[in-house]
């Protein structure tokens, strides 16, 4: 008897294992297997359809193409590097050598002026999001916190911000563009004017997200929570800062999601119009370039903003899980 | 002799889009220091409003409260309030919770350490000190409430509002946190306002029971002075005379007298509830009846 049911349980530990394992390799293809097959099946379809579409650059890129150039303009990069270090290297020689004959010499030093390569595009465009990004959160937080505070502030505002949330960035750009230009006027600029073209524009557009969210998140809080507020008598800066800030946090980041994926699409745009440096640009030349690897290298920047977009969110997303208390 | 809290000819009128609606008229009640009040009534009597009132958290229409001789105009501290649902804040463990209601009553009366000691020996009167760098989601409903309890008693309030502290509560928890409240009460001899549903909790804790007529213009039915002789058991008053006279009291009130005397004609809004709350107590009747 014993043994029959030893023999069965372990028939059924057994059974247990099996099943464990199947869980396990479902799993592991949810996870791995379907969206490997997904890309390769859409690489499949890309290159067939890119095949037959003939355009007057030549075949619309493939997959290999794309590669191929994502190699070429990583190489250009590298050429380019060397030649400005080549370019730093000879005027350092050249002023030691002035210095040395003449110790009055003061020693020019001019920076290099080569052209720009996709890398160089890339970190310009993230820094421009960035600060654009920045200066739309340092003013959308606060003006939505205190929408959300105040019903009557709120009902002055909410119908501008109704109106201007949907304007595209093409319809700001050509007056950011004029009052920069009327407005910023210095000698020795800091930064570009194109710099900061972009980035207004980018403020502009990705600013409603954010107030429209925080203001929604400070005026749906618990009343409860409201209520022990008022009933300790916590003074409004402490009020905001325990009980609306972090009862608020989800929301904010939602709205802040959602304008960084806002800014970055409207960055591209701008760049393009603009002719301010950074990826949009980037298109832009390539585009006007005509060669016959143009539409392969703006395949390759489409890939690489898609990406960056992409990594852009996730940052946001763990920038969320790391302040928020909401784990 | 005035006493202790007062609270007077108090109206509560809510403007609705169908016109106004008189939720109480004519409040009149007066609690001494240390003295356990029980305020019941069936739902949507207006026991709430009371006790927001008194908090200041509501503003009356007319009359007012008045605490130590000085009229309630907003919320303090000083009248601590234990909410339904213990309202914690969720993203604070169980002693930051208490903390911020320390920091906030007693900055600049207490240093560091002592307010350490004083949000600890709080956590303790609850028996929540194992629990106590928990958050809320990571405690039960009962360990919840205790620390909103906790939170209130550390402000050392002149008056502790309590509304329906234990009703989101199974059965079992909630008589365990009766008991629990009764051996604070003991220790502290606070003042407090308790809103309740439950009969039972209402006779083991009081030492008066305030019964509020249905609503609209709810007011002070009958008071019922509970002299049962402290500490109580609930096991021991089960099978007591006294207590289960109470009982009884309290249960005919709520099911048999609950319906206001003078007729309210004016306020068709008003007439119609009176109405319905009429069925009601006739079906509470037919259901004690059999």
């Amino acid at each position: 008897m014993n043994s029959l049911t030893s023999i069965a349980s372990n028939r059924l530990i057994e059974q247990g294992r099996k099943a464990a394992v199947m869980l396990k390799i479902t799993e592991l293809s949810k996870l791995i297997l379907l969206p490997f097959i997904g890309i390769a099946i859409f690489l499949v379809m890309w290159t067939v359809t890119a095949n037959s579409i003939e355009t007057s650059l030549g075949k619309f890129p493939g997959p290999v193409a794309v590669v191929e150039q994502f190699e070429n303009l990583y190489s250009e990069h590298v050429a380019e590097r060397e030649k400005a270090q080549a370019f730093y290297q000879r005027q350092d020689e050249r002023n030691a050598a002035r210095t040395a004959n003449d110790p009055n010499y003061v020693a020019k030093i001019r920076g290099y002026t080569g052209k720009e390569t996709f890398w160089d595009q890339i970190i310009t465009s993230l820094i421009t999001v960035m600060s654009g990004f920045l200066l739309a959160a340092i003013i959308a937080i606060p003006l939505g916190i205190w929408m959300g505070l105040s019903r009557s502030l709120q009902a002055a505002i909410n119908p501008i911000i109704q109106i201007f949330k949907p304007v595209s960035p093409l319809a700001w750009l050509p007056l950011v563009t004029m009052v920069v230009s009327a407005v910023y006027v210095s000698p020795d600029p800091i930064v570009s004017k194109s710099f900061i073209n972009s980035m207004l524009t980018v403020t502009l557009c990705s600013v409603w997200p954010m107030i429209i969210n925080t203001a929604i998140g400070v005026s749906s809080i618990d009343s409860d929570l409201i209520n022990v507020s008022k009933v300790l008598r916590l003074s409004a800066i402490t009020h905001v800062q325990k009980i609306v800030l972090p009862a608020s946090i989800p929301m904010i980041f939602t709205g802040m999601r959602l304008s960084l994926g806002v800014a970055w699409m409207v960055l591209i745009a701008a760049e393009m119009l603009a002719q301010n440096p950074g990826l949009g640009k980037f298109v832009w030349d390539e585009f006007q370039n005509g060669s016959s690897d143009s539409l392969a290298r703006i395949m390759a920047a489409v890939v690489v903003i898609g990406f960056i977009g992409f990594l852009l969110d996730r940052g946001i997303l763990a920038l969320q899980h790391w302040v928020s208390w909401d784990k | 002799m005035s006493s202790f809290l007062e609270i007077s000819g108090v109206d509560m009128v809510f403007p609705t889009p169908k016109g106004s609606f008189t939720a109480l008229k004519d409040v009149n009640l007066k609690i001494n220091k240390g003295e356990f009040i029980s305020l019941i009534g069936h739902s949507g009597c207006g026991k709430s409003t009371v006790l927001n009132i008194v908090a200041g958290l509501y503003q009356a229409s007319s009359g007012g409260v008045i605490l130590k001789s000085a009229e309630v105009k907003e919320p303090g501290p000083e009248r601590a309030v234990v909410f339904q649902n213990h309202s914690l804040l969720p993203w604070l463990s169980a002693y930051q919770n208490v903390e911020l209601a320390v920091k906030q009553v007693f900055s600049g009366k207490m240093n560091k350490t002592e307010m350490k000691q004083w949000i600890e020996h709080n956590l303790q009167l609850v028996h929540m000190d194992h629990a106590m760098h928990k958050r809320p989601g990571e405690i039960s409903g009962g360990m919840k409430q205790r620390v909103g309890i906790a939170r209130a008693l550390a402000m050392q309030p002149e008056v502790l509002l309590m509304d329906e502290p234990f009703g989101a509560l199974d059965a079992l928890t909630r008589a365990h946190m009766q008991d629990s409240l009764m051996e604070i009460q003991s220790q502290l001899n606070n003042t407090v306002i308790m809103i309740t549903h439950d009969v039972d909790e209402a006779v083991l804790l009081s030492d008066k029971i305030v019964m509020m007529t249905n609503g609209p213009e709810a007011t002070v039915g009958d008071i019922l002075q509970v002299g049962l002789e402290r500490p109580r058991n609930r096991l021991a008053l089960a099978q007591d005379a006294e207590y289960n006279r109470l009982r009884s009291e309290v249960l005919k009130f709520l099911y048999e007298k609950q319906r206001k005397v003078e007729s309210l004609t004016q306020n068709k809004q008003a007439s119609k509830m009176q109405d319905m709350s009429q069925q009601e107590s006739n079906e509470a009747v037919k259901f004690s009846n059999s």
